[in-house]
């Protein structure tokens, strides 16, 4: 095929428009550091094809935006059958922290970033971020204790507000 | 896969558009690039394409947006600010570059 004329080049098609009207709303719900990737990666990709993108943290997730945690998202071995190890190894003292150092070899190796700088990146990228409230209250965390990123911590029904025609997706 | 006339010359491009050779990219082309999509080029583009042809070559992929930041010290706010909505494929675009390709 030749196009002669630079006006009928193939030019990518963007979409700019219509994606203008998608949403996309993330419920992060787990705190271990293999179930808080598929939320940061999701984000990332969605922020990256210019998608308005939200994600809510709730329960365990707040693993997450905890400063005290979000450095040190562990992943546990055993009971996951996924592992295709005996979970009489698996639960021997020691193993979530040997599990968990091969996981994060694992992430670094393909050049994904760690947790907070991930944030880092999706807050930059325009992504908001929220905590749950009864989580928050539950266990007893401020704005100061988060995340700075952390836009604000929300109720139910501000999520339901904030999540209107949004595709959500819980983690 | 198709090849487009653009400034006067041949330009060997894939289904979408993206240039499957960067050797026949220059910064002129750039400009037409960009305006195909809707672009205006300023200098400070032309600095973020640079460092991601420069990386590009050298790595033989095209860098991602956390790259350009860790490595050309590029901020992924100002990307977003320079290409609009879809940094990492536009940039790739205007850059003669294919699109990245890592899910992150």
């Amino acid at each position: 095929m030749t196009v002669t004329d630079p006006t009928t080049a193939p030019i990518p098609s963007f979409d700019d428009e219509d994606e203008g009207g998608r949403k996309l709303v993330l419920i992060c719900s787990k705190g271990s550091l293999d179930m808080a990737y598929p939320g940061l990666v999701l984000a990332n990709a969605a922020l990256g094809e210019g998608i308005e993108t939200h994600i809510f943290f709730t329960f365990w997730g707040f693993e997450i935006i905890n400063k005290k945690t979000m450095g040190d998202l562990k992943f546990v071995a055993m009971g996951n059958p996924a592992t295709h190890m005996p979970n009489a190894v698996m639960g021997l003292p020691g193993m979530t922290a040997v599990s968990t150092k091969m996981m994060r070899k694992q992430i670094a190796d393909l050049d994904i970033p760690e947790v907070p700088e991930f944030l880092d990146i999706i807050h930059a990228s325009g992504g908001h971020l929220w905590a749950c409230r009864m989580s928050a209250d539950m266990m007893k965390l401020t704005e100061d204790d988060l995340y700075e990123g952390v836009e604000g911590i929300i109720s139910a029904t501000d999520f339901m507000e904030l999540s209107e025609g949004a595709q959500t997706l819980f983690i | 896969m198709p090849v487009a006339t653009m400034q006067g010359r041949e330009i060997h491009v894939d289904e979408e558009g993206f240039l499957t050779d960067p050797t026949e990219w220059d910064e002129e082309l750039a400009k037409q690039l960009a305006t195909n999509i809707g672009l205006e080029l300023t200098d400070r583009h032309y600095e973020v394409i640079r460092f991601a042809r420069a990386d590009a070559a050298e790595q033989g992929e095209t860098p991602t947006l956390r790259r350009m930041q860790a490595t050309g010290g590029f901020p992924t706010k100002e990307l977003f600010q320079l290409f609009p909505k879809k940094p990492a494929k536009k940039l790739s675009y205007v850059a003669g570059l294919q699109k990245p390709v890592g899910c992150v």
